[in-house]
């Protein structure tokens, strides 16, 4: 499948952006057991990035979108250089600043600052609101005497902590969540920075306080021209502030683009997912039921395919169906059913952690007292009774032999950020490409099934 | 809704003992919850809806007072010893928290944390009834009965948290209190929690009293609302009116502040919850409330029925003979500086 791709990770930087983010990887390695650090292997990586591209224009706030997990911190910190890149370019300014020394970074972060997201844990309880605010100007020796002190009281009255005499002498332990929150924006912004990346500002906070936070966030950008970074998990405050929003899922930007036409017209089922769950303080509505299953995944075993697959709604053949998930459904299923029940079709199946790989060709070994053939029997009913659920679609043949089963799923393919419309999203739905493979994947199915193979219950048991 | 009470709070006061004097969390607090309802208590942090819930259960810290009526199957909770209390927790009353790997043992498995609370209330119970009413309730909460050997750590959030709703029903309590139970979780999954929720009260009668900050939670997963505001219920009533039209400023200044895909515009409410060592006079809300009158910060509101089912504690709601001569007068206050909020 070779077709033109405008992808962002080929496209040239934008001309008016100050950041650009080209192929970016932060991998985290895993500590393996004390042998294998001792022989020096390695178990694996988190890749909590995991290939992101994006530009970062002048005066834009870009909301960067995701559950826990989905590596937005990661990304923010990485792009501030407090974590290290495992591959790809950041430029800030045209300068490539991925690999830069300490020292290097120190003179830049001058330029980019950033508010973390607990106001309680992000102030020196030791040091009063002064010396916290005022710490930058020292650090980078930019002020002499009483030029210092007068910063400090500018800085403070802008984020509205004024008169500032009243708050300089003040510890942390002396102010409410939402003035801490303003002293550590005063610290960001003490340096006039170009660009602040907001961690969560405004989760810690109350209902009541959040909205200050954020009209203030976005006073400051009107008054000084920041460009922000706005790091969050809630679609709701990002509406508000966002030019642009970034879904990330498990280390992908599944879909970007302006905040108008995500809000209007969400492409991906995950940020589908995402803006009906956001509670709506409407008594007509109810709970939404119709959500995604499960949780985000494990991001040291990533899913084959679409990371979102296993939890997808309209996943189909090509998404990356494979053994864990097979496991997965059947465990759904038994919670769904009484202990008798499950008990019964448990003891058809051997281990079940021999499911827990990550292959799209999967074993399943047969109970003690049951063979490969009663198992088949057994899938294909559960397969008739959830005619829906996506995963089937990817089951490409199940063949009984002796004491297992085989289920081969079709094989993954990689999705791929493609423009649609106003955004580009990281779909197979929206992916000719993909659509057609999948197309085609089914004929496959289809005529296999008719001669005589599986998936219907098939006399090739042992 | 069967419209019997299961818990009747009449007049509860919890005060906390600091060194700058007590802290009124729970100042005089009255509340019916019914089988088979979900109360929401809402209110800022600080507002003492954590303790309310706790006072409720007789689950007060050390260094904590209460003094009023709690009353339970015909008797009163408040001032009841701790062992008569231990028997009515688990098979009467039970609680969930917002940190759920937190009241997890990590040591223990699954299987551990239920057969020792069901064993406390029913000794009797041999490991094949304990292991089936276990899975009953574990599936009805979505963890797979293949799991119940298996240990807190691996775990999900989500699945954590569905787990201790397990455990806290398992004995089939009459009144559930969770505690912020999805604020530590993710959108979906706090979706998937509160519907969980809702199928179980309507299975099994338990009334619950669900305390959270979100409006949007109480509106969509509560039959009925109370407002709380410095240690005080200021309003009452089914979710659909007390959403539809607040009565008291406080619960429309909140629900106008909340953040949601619906928000037009960005609104906050001036000023921030007192300090409840030394709460301002008469309405608690008058220094921040953009209706205060001159008898706001005289007088006391007196509570008022609005219809049969709400109440609000508000003068806007008058008595009007109890309102002194130009007690209407609007309220000229202090500005309030940008700095002062919360």
């Amino acid at each position: 499948m070779t077709v033109a791709v405008q992808d962002e990770r080929a496209a040239p930087p934008d001309e008016a952006a100050i950041v650009s983010i080209r192929g970016l990887k932060t991998y985290f390695p895993i500590r393996g057991s004390f042998a294998q650090r001792l022989v020096g292997r390695e178990a694996g990586h988190v890749k909590a990035v995991d290939d992101v591209s994006f530009d970062l224009r002048r005066g834009e706030v870009l909301g960067l979108v995701g559950e826990s997990g989905s590596g937005k911190t990661t990304l923010g910190r990485t792009l501030l250089g407090l974590v290290q890149a495992t591959e790809g370019s950041i430029t800030f300014e045209g300068e490539e600043i991925t690999g830069m020394s300490e020292r290097e970074l120190r003179a830049l972060r001058r330029s980019m600052q950033i508010v973390f997201q607990d106001p309680h844990a992000s102030l020196n309880p030791a040091m009063t609101i002064e010396q916290s605010v005022g710490h930058p100007l020292k650090i980078h020796r930019l002020v002499k005497g009483s030029e210092y002190k007068r910063r400090v009281a500018e800085a403070l009255e802008t984020v509205g902590l004024a008169p500032a005499d009243q708050y300089m002498d003040k510890y942390p332990s002396d102010l409410s969540g939402g003035q801490k929150q303003r002293a550590v924006i005063a610290r960001a912004i003490i340096l006039n920075p170009v660009l602040l990346v907001a961690d969560e500002p405004v989760s810690m906070l109350d209902m009541s306080v959040r909205a200050k936070i954020l009209e203030l966030m976005l006073n400051l950008k009107h008054e000084f021209g920041f460009t922000y970074l706005y790091i969050t998990h809630d679609l709701a405050t990002a509406k508000f502030f966002c030019d642009r929003i970034a879904i990330l899922y498990l280390g992908r930007i599944v879909e970007i683009g302006p905040s108008a036409a995500i809000y209007a017209d969400p492409k991906h089922p995950y940020t589908k997912a995402l803006l009906k769950a956001i509670p709506e303080p409407d008594p007509r509505r109810s709970v939404p039921r119709d959500l995604p299953r499960g949780e985000i995944p494990d991001a040291a075993r990533p899913p084959l395919g679409c990371s979102f697959h296993p939890r997808c709604p309209s996943a189909f053949e090509v998404c990356g169906w494979e053994t864990r998930d097979l496991r997965d459904l059947l465990e759904l299923r038994w919670a769904q059913m009484g202990e008798e029940r499950f008990e019964a079709e448990r003891a058809l199946i051997g281990d079940l952690d021999a499911l827990d790989t990550s292959s799209p060709r999967a074993r399943i070994p047969a109970g003690k007292d049951s063979r490969g053939s009663d198992v088949l029997a057994f899938l294909d009913s559960a397969r008739v009774e959830s005619p829906d659920e996506p995963l089937w679609r990817g089951v490409r043949r199940m063949t009984a032999a002796g004491g297992h089963v085989e289920v081969e799923f079709h094989e993954p393919v990689t999705p791929r950020l493609l423009p649609e419309g106003n955004v580009s999203v990281e779909c197979h739905l929206y992916d000719e490409d993909a659509l057609r493979e999948a197309e085609l994947r089914r004929a496959v199915t289809v005529s296999e099934t008719q001669r005589g193979g599986s998936p219907r219950p098939s006399d090739t048991a042992g | 809704m069967t419209g019997d009470t299961v818990v009747s709070v009449r007049d509860l006061r919890v005060y906390y003992g600091t060194r700058r004097g007590p802290v009124r969390a729970v100042d005089g607090v009255s509340l019916d919850i019914e089988a088979g309802e979900v109360l929401g208590l809402v209110g800022e942090s600080g507002c003492g809806k954590s303790t309310l819930g706790r006072g409720i259960l007789g689950l007060l810290p050390e260094g904590a007072v209460s003094d009023g009526e709690v009353l339970y199957g015909g008797r009163n909770l408040v001032g009841m010893s701790p062992k008569e209390l231990r028997r009515l927790r688990g098979p009467d009353l039970g609680l969930i928290f917002q940190e759920p790997m937190t009241r997890l043992n990590p040591l223990m498995r699954i299987e551990d944390h239920f057969r020792e609370t069901i064993k406390q209330h029913e000794p009797s119970l041999d490991d094949r009834a304990i292991r089936s009413r276990s899975l009953e309730m574990l599936s009805r909460t979505g963890i797979p009965p293949t799991r119940f050997r298996q240990y807190p750590h691996e775990f999900s959030g989500g699945m954590r948290q569905r787990i201790m709703i397990a455990l806290a029903l398992v004995l089939r309590p009459k009144l559930l209190v969770a505690d912020e139970p999805t604020t530590s979780l993710d959108v979906i999954v706090e979706a998937q929690i509160l519907s969980i929720l809702a199928d179980l009260r309507q299975d099994f009668g338990t009334a619950l009293l669900l305390i959270t900050h979100n409006l949007g939670i109480v509106a969509e997963a509560c039959d009925r609302v109370a407002v709380m505001y410095a240690g005080e219920i200021v309003e009452e009533g089914p979710a659909r009116d007390v959403f539809g039209e607040a009565a008291h400023p406080y619960t429309r200044e909140l629900l106008r502040s909340t953040i949601s895909l619906q928000t037009k515009e960005l609104h906050s409410i001036p000023g921030a919850p007192p300090n409840l060592i030394d709460p301002p006079p008469a309405c608690r809300f008058h220094p921040r409330c953009p209706n205060a009158m001159l008898v706001c910060s005289s007088k006391h509101p007196i509570e008022r029925r609005l219809g049969a089912p709400r109440r609000v504690s508000c003068w806007l709601h008058g008595p009007v003979h109890e309102i002194p001569e130009d007690g209407t007068i609007p309220l000229e206050r202090e500005q309030i500086a940008v700095a002062e909020e919360a």
